[in-house]
């Protein structure tokens, strides 16, 4: 069944790469977005779903990842390395405040969480030589070598597509591993865990690292993509709550749903946005409450109540 | 018989309350030892010091004469130390059997899910859960719980495993077969402390036992001695009680 879901799910993605033939700039926008959205709540899933952390440093690594990938691009690095590089930047600081937040648990991890993108949000408003500050960064350079519209915005919706391909598979990978089994029983037992030899500390780390290490990626992308960034908007709290609903939307804990659950949020966000254009913050809010009441194990769980079902109507 | 565990004047305070003091005591390999004491006394507090759950304030504790004082709990899991808890610490949403793997799997480097999962497939049918193995942790029965906390514990292949109550709470037959259980792993060469409130138990599975009383050791030897020591009859039924007795004779 579980492996069913996740073939079903890698089908789906594959099929969106398909996305650029239809040449719509329209499609392919939302397709982006998508991706990058879908890179975060599979992302999140790893501490979020996996470990019961509940992390709100999501937007603190996209920031991060965008600031880096802008720097270094504008310093005349290829994309792909500058990407790269804010991976790993991600990656190493993630592990080292891991080593540190992590002592938190429950509603003072996320607060701390929380805090690490403001803290970057203003470390990097104060280093205005390497930052631009407030007046924000331009990225001018054109890092694609396509010159017509059409075709920089394919060359991003397939990078960033590449991307979502690659963090579902990795984060798959994690759920199937030792360390997958060990974050599991961490989040149901950490001092359990901690007297059968899980050594939680450093599996809480690499588990926040990993949330942190292809969302910052994606950070990076983006700001060549847009070709300008500014701290309120790449160290936006949505980008840190956004990403949690749409997890618990498609199903707590599940790749395959957070995947799902980021294209159904963003799915209903458009349609609403397009419908309701003055109340459509109240009607999203208004939704995502109605179907989490109604669906609190999310999308993952359909297939199950509906077998419930029909199982008593027969 | 050469010694598993050594604790070296092992002293604990929380606050004000001086939770152990001066502990010193030898565990020979392959003994199964009797910790009894009153409530408060000490005892999960001792197997906490030695497993590192919490630190000891002064004193040394060696494991195979290795300083093990400032491990972590993750760290003794992995040198052979093991334990069950008072209250049961399962994994609630995880299989049976997975319950048990986690424990085989990491308490031991190198060990791969699939032969961690049959390891514990031969543990659950060890302690007669091997029916439940694919029911969900939560979905067992007290008495199903403490087996499988044995289970977890054994599937370590720890030297010395702290056995932390677990027949309290278990009717009388539950509590047979639990004694059975403790056998079969004293057999496998398992040094085993057994911390029990159930005098039946204690006197007739541990060879040695050890008493605490607020903190302290006040006996140590074999079940009769400690039956007939004026102290312990002191600590569990009081001053009056103790003299009363040993008037009697």
């Amino acid at each position: 069944m579980k492996q069913r879901v996740y073939y079903g799910a890698l089908a789906l993605l594959v099929l969106l790469g398909c996305l650029p033939f239809l040449d719509s700039s329209y499609a392919l926008r939302i397709g982006t977005f998508a991706c990058m959205y879908a890179i975060m709540s599979v992302s999140w899933t790893v501490i979020g779903g996996f470990t019961g952390y509940p992390s709100f440093a999501t937007a603190a690594f996209f920031g991060l990842g965008a600031y880096c990938g802008g720097v270094l691009i504008n310093k005349g690095w290829p994309l792909f390395a500058a990407a790269g590089a804010a991976g790993v930047v991600a990656f190493a600081g993630a592990l080292a405040l891991g080593l540190v937040l992590l002592r938190l648990r429950g509603h003072y991890f996320a607060i701390a969480s929380l805090a690490v993108a403001e803290v970057l949000r203003e470390l990097t408003n104060t280093a205005t030589e390497l930052t631009g500050g407030g007046m924000g960064l331009n990225i001018p350079v054109s890092v694609t070598g396509s010159s017509s519209v059409m075709g920089e915005a394919s060359f991003f919706f397939w990078a960033m597509w590449a991307l979502l391909l690659l963090t579902f598979i990795v984060v798959r990978l994690i759920q199937e591993s030792k360390l997958g089994f060990g974050l599991v029983c961490i989040k149901q037992n950490e001092s359990a865990a901690d007297m059968i030899g899980v050594n939680a500390t450093i599996y809480k780390s690499l588990a926040f690292a990993f949330s942190g290490v292809f969302v910052a990626m994606a950070g990076a992308l983006y700001a060549a993509w847009v070709h300008y960034i500014e701290p309120p908007d790449v160290f936006d709290v949505l980008f840190a709550v956004k990403p949690i609903v749409m997890a618990l939307l498609g199903g707590l804990g599940s790749p395959a749903g957070a995947l799902l659950g980021a294209f159904a949020f963003l799915g209903i966000e458009e349609a609403v946005w397009r419908n309701y254009l003055q109340i459509h913050s109240g009607v999203l809010g208004l939704l995502v409450v109605v179907l989490l009441l109604f669906l609190p194990d999310g999308m993952m769980s359909i297939s199950k109540r509906l077998s419930q079902l029909g199982g008593r109507r027969g | 018989m050469a010694e598993v565990l050594v604790l070296e004047k092992v002293s604990r305070r929380f606050g004000g309350v001086q939770a152990l003091q001066g502990v010193s005591l030898s565990v020979g390999s392959g003994e199964v030892l009797g910790l009894i004491g009153p409530n408060g006394a000490g005892k999960t507090t001792l197997v906490n010091v030695v497993t590192g759950v919490r630190s000891a304030s002064a004193g040394r504790v060696l494991f195979e004469g290795r300083n093990i004082t400032r491990l972590q709990p993750f760290q003794t899991a992995r040198i052979g130390l093991a334990r069950t808890f008072q209250i049961v610490q399962p994994f609630p949403d995880l299989t049976v059997l997975d319950n048990v793997a986690a424990a085989a799997l990491f308490s031991q480097r190198g060990t791969r899910l699939s032969e961690a999962r049959e390891f514990a497939a031969e543990q659950l049918e060890f302690v007669g859960l091997g029916q439940f193995a694919a029911k969900s942790a939560h979905t067992l029965t007290l008495a199903m719980r403490k087996r499988l906390e044995l289970a977890k514990a054994v599937a370590m292949k720890p030297k010395l495993l702290f056995l932390d109550e677990v027949n309290a709470g278990l009717n009388a037959s539950e509590v047979d077969h639990a004694m059975v259980l403790i056998r079969q792993i004293a057999k496998r060469g398992i040094t085993i402390v057994l911390i029990e409130h159930l005098m039946k138990v204690v006197l007739t599975v541990c060879s040695r036992i050890v008493v605490l009383q607020n903190g302290a050791l006040i006996a140590d030897g074999t079940p009769q001695d400690i039956v007939n020591d004026r102290r312990v009859v002191e600590a569990y039924l009081g001053k009056k009680y103790a003299q009363l007795s040993a008037a009697r004779g």
